[in-house]
């Protein structure tokens, strides 16, 4: 944890100096970053960065050990036949399966981040989601991407929402906490914004779009709002929150969309795993084949990159 | 405040647009009847890309000969085929030059950002496409102009002299020409001596359409030529888009001339943001209000009035968005703000950053870095000023812009309305019933409510007070290119 994260006081933010968003303005805002023409050097540049990025997922029912430790593997050879690339930030896991991808990983510096919280519903009483919370950390955790409880932020029981994260954050210890909104059932985005607000007072170290369960997952409007949200939290607390889009980024060409989006949103000193991650299972490949194909001048087949 | 970083770290690589596709001859004559034809004078002068200085080609100077030439040309193209012609036959030309237009966007694109400077993205996403959708609206028109004005019988005026602006040379061309044919006119039309390329080449593209000759005539030359036009007998109907004191100075010349006349003129809008607006995107309407096409708009957001109690939040927000906005290099795709259109225009923005200055405005301008090669100004802002300031009074036609605050919804629109133009407006707030009080209150042609500088060929465009006389676009566009006699709609 950062020295200022640390220093963060639970306040409940003045939720009437929250500003209006406009869909409008924030949709054309987004093509405008989709113009962007992103080539040679600067497109390999914002390759390996994606893939540093990465919160290399697998979040299904059927996980089992055996799951868990090929994506690990994954997640520490993303394809050895290219030299000097960076390894993804995390592998992201459900809480049961944190002590198998904790011992996959040992040795390396990439983070296992659980989900936790009654993930992905959120609907289990506080102290269910904190005894979630604490195994996950206690299995090893270094990050917890938890679930706000949507009905409560829906009722306008915003009180209620920001004590749980507050809570939840507490129970984190030195793990680091990523709030879930899942916006595809904020449904507006004066609510995307409102819920950023929420979740950076009550601790947030970042805030992430969606579980991946609900569509639409992220989306560029959606994160953009959220980007917007966390500078104005630093402009007023000089803490810096990072952001999470999650789910339906798949390709590369998002990916390269998105960190535009990010640069000209939030500036240089966003633009690192520390700040940023794309939540995603197969965004790795096809950055993979891009950067062989920068190199090579080929695309190659997606049989030559492994899927685990 | 905490100062977001964008120096350095991740750059964008050069993403030049290719210039391999377009042709650009080393002269151009007059097209007159048809034809590239030579100035009777001999003259030729250079046009040069503002964004290099070096020289793109060189085009003929038109004396008041050639204008006779060209509006004699006209009037034979009106009285032999254009008004002969069936409605729907006009129609189909108009619909054919649209269609043509799309086909050939990349190059017209290319060229309008060689010849103007604006940066490739808004020639290929704005500037073109826009024009085309001018000829397909008034395409449309032109058989249906008896149902227009019900009750009244419309007729043609004849000849009509159009003079066109430097800031958007295609798209300004189509304003004029399309509803000028649709209505059964024929033209004679000068580009602005800084960028004539566009002009010549839908010359071009007029002859390939086979349309008949003399229907559409250009020709290029400086003040004098355009002068030589308003003063042409012949001509029926003068259209003029251009500075405020150019217009005045036509609008002399008409008196006691029989000529009807649009005149499209400058502007110095209000563009005003209430503290309950959605904050980051007024911010980009401020940024798309003055820093489009190089603030070279007449209907650009030159006025912010900002409501005192967000106001410091703007602006420090419109600081950081500001350090995003690439200068440079029009042809690249990444470019947002291209070079200024001439070197007397850079002086004059020039002459304006240091009248405000010794006015004792605060400015700001970008740390962007710009070529040294070329004319550029960096997107700049005035704080500290007042109504009293002439840096808020005057047109700068840049990408300046001076920032002033207001308390309540009185002063705001009093401020806004404090100016002898009356072109454009804008309005951010979260609330429809103070949209609809500010929109109704101020006194310019076109009023934008949570955005700006969104044009459309249905909308008329046009000013009130020294901004012009006459209405451009939409429905509104035909009745100045139209005799409206009393009668029973055919």
């Amino acid at each position: 944890m950062t020295e200022a994260a640390r220093k963060v006081d639970h306040t409940f933010p003045d939720l009437s100096r929250v500003p209006q968003v406009d869909e409008v303005g924030v949709v054309e805002r987004v093509d405008r970053f989709c113009k962007r023409s992103i080539k040679k050097d600067s497109k390999v540049q914002a390759l390996r960065l994606a893939l540093s990025m990465i919160d290399l997922t697998t979040l299904e029912g059927m996980d089992t050990p055996g799951k868990v430790r090929q994506l690990c593997q994954k997640a520490m050879h993303l394809h050895d036949q290219l030299d000097d690339l960076p390894h993804v930030a995390a592998v992201c896991v459900y809480p049961t399966m944190v002590g198998v991808a904790k011992r996959a990983l040992q040795g390396t510096d990439i983070n296992v981040a659980s989900v936790a919280t009654a993930f992905p519903s959120g609907m289990a009483p506080l102290s269910v989601k904190l005894e979630d919370t604490k195994t996950a950390v206690a299995e090893g955790a270094n990050e917890i991407d938890m679930v706000i409880s949507r009905g409560a932020f829906l009722a306008g029981e915003y009180q209620h929402v920001f004590d749980e994260i507050a809570a939840i954050k507490e129970a984190c210890g030195d793990a680091h906490l990523k709030v879930i909104l899942e916006t595809g059932e904020l449904k507006t985005l004066d609510r995307v914004r409102r819920a950023s607000v929420l979740a950076m007072h009550a601790g947030a170290d970042f805030i992430k779009t969606s579980t991946g369960k609900i569509q639409p997952a992220a989306t560029m409007p959606v994160t953009l709002v959220m980007l917007q949200a966390i500078r104005d939290f630093y402009y007023e607390t000089d803490r810096k929150v990072g952001m999470k889009p999650a789910g339906g980024i798949s390709k590369a060409k998002q990916a390269i969309q998105y960190l535009v989006m990010l640069r000209e949103t939030l500036g240089n000193d966003w633009m690192t795993p520390d700040l940023f991650r794309f939540g995603a299972s197969s965004l790795a490949n096809d950055v993979l084949m891009q950067l062989q194909k920068q190199r090579t001048g080929d695309y190659q087949s997606l049989d030559y990159f492994s899927k685990d | 405040m905490s100062k977001l970083q964008f120096d350095g770290g991740w750059e964008y690589a050069p993403a030049p647009e290719s210039t391999d596709h377009i042709e650009v001859n080393e002269r151009y004559g007059l097209f007159i009847g048809g034809e590239f034809v030579e100035p009777a004078s001999g003259e030729y002068f250079a046009t040069t890309n503002p964004a290099t200085e070096q020289q793109l080609s060189s085009v003929a100077a038109a004396g008041t000969e050639d204008v006779d030439r060209a509006v004699r040309a006209a009037r034979n193209g009106y009285d032999k085929y254009w008004s002969k012609l069936s409605a729907a036959d006009r129609g189909k030309y108009i619909f054919r030059i649209a269609r043509m237009l799309q086909e050939r966007a990349r190059e017209f694109a290319v060229i309008e950002s060689l010849d103007g400077g604006k940066p490739i993205r808004e020639s290929r996403d704005i500037d073109i496409p826009l024009a085309a959708a001018h000829f397909f609206y008034y395409a449309g028109w032109a058989d249906k102009l008896d149902y227009a004005y019900p009750g009244r019988n419309v007729r043609p005026l004849g000849v009509a002299g159009q003079i066109i602006p430097w800031n958007f040379p295609l798209l300004m061309a189509a304003w004029k020409i399309a509803p000028a044919l649709a209505c059964g006119n024929t033209v004679v039309l000068k580009p602005a001596e800084t960028t004539p390329l566009t002009a010549l080449k839908l010359a071009e593209l007029v002859r390939d359409a086979d349309l008949p000759p003399g229907v559409v005539n250009i020709v290029t030359g400086a003040g004098d030529t355009g002068a030589a036009i308003v003063d042409h007998g012949d001509v029926d109907k003068v259209a003029f888009t251009g500075s405020t004191a150019v217009g005045r100075a036509i609008m002399e010349r008409l008196a006691g001339q029989d000529k009807k006349y649009t005149l499209e003129l400058g502007g110095k809008a209000a563009n005003i943001i209430f503290a309950d607006a959605a904050i980051d995107q007024a911010v980009e309407g401020i940024v798309n209000g003055i820093f489009f096409n190089q603030g070279h708009v007449c209907c650009a957001g030159s006025r912010l009035l900002v409501q005192e109690s967000v106001a410091d939040e703007v602006i420090a927000k419109l600081r950081d968005r500001m350090e995003t906005l690439i200068v440079g290099d029009p042809l690249d795709k990444n470019t947002d703000i291209g070079a200024i259109n001439s070197a007397a225009q850079l002086e004059r923005i020039e002459h304006y950053l240091k009248l405000g200055r010794s006015e004792g405005a605060d400015v700001y301008q970008s740390s962007v870095p710009v070529p040294k090669q070329g004319y550029w100004c960096r997107p700049t802002l005035f704080t500290g000023v007042s109504q009293s300031n002439r840096v808020v009074q005057e047109e700068i036609f840049g990408p300046v812009l001076a920032i002033q605050t207001f308390r309540t919804f009185g002063e705001a629109l009093e401020k806004a309305n404090n100016t002898p133009y009356g072109l454009s407006g804008g309005v951010w707030t979260d609330k429809g019933a103070k949209i609809f009080r500010m929109t109704q209150g101020i006194r310019a042609g076109v009023v934008w409510a949570n955005t700006f500088n969104k044009f459309d060929p249905t909308s008329p465009f046009g000013g009130y007070k020294e901004s012009g006389v006459g209405r451009e676009g939409g429905l509104h566009g035909l009745s100045a290119y139209l005799d409206l006699v009393a009668g029973e709609a055919a």
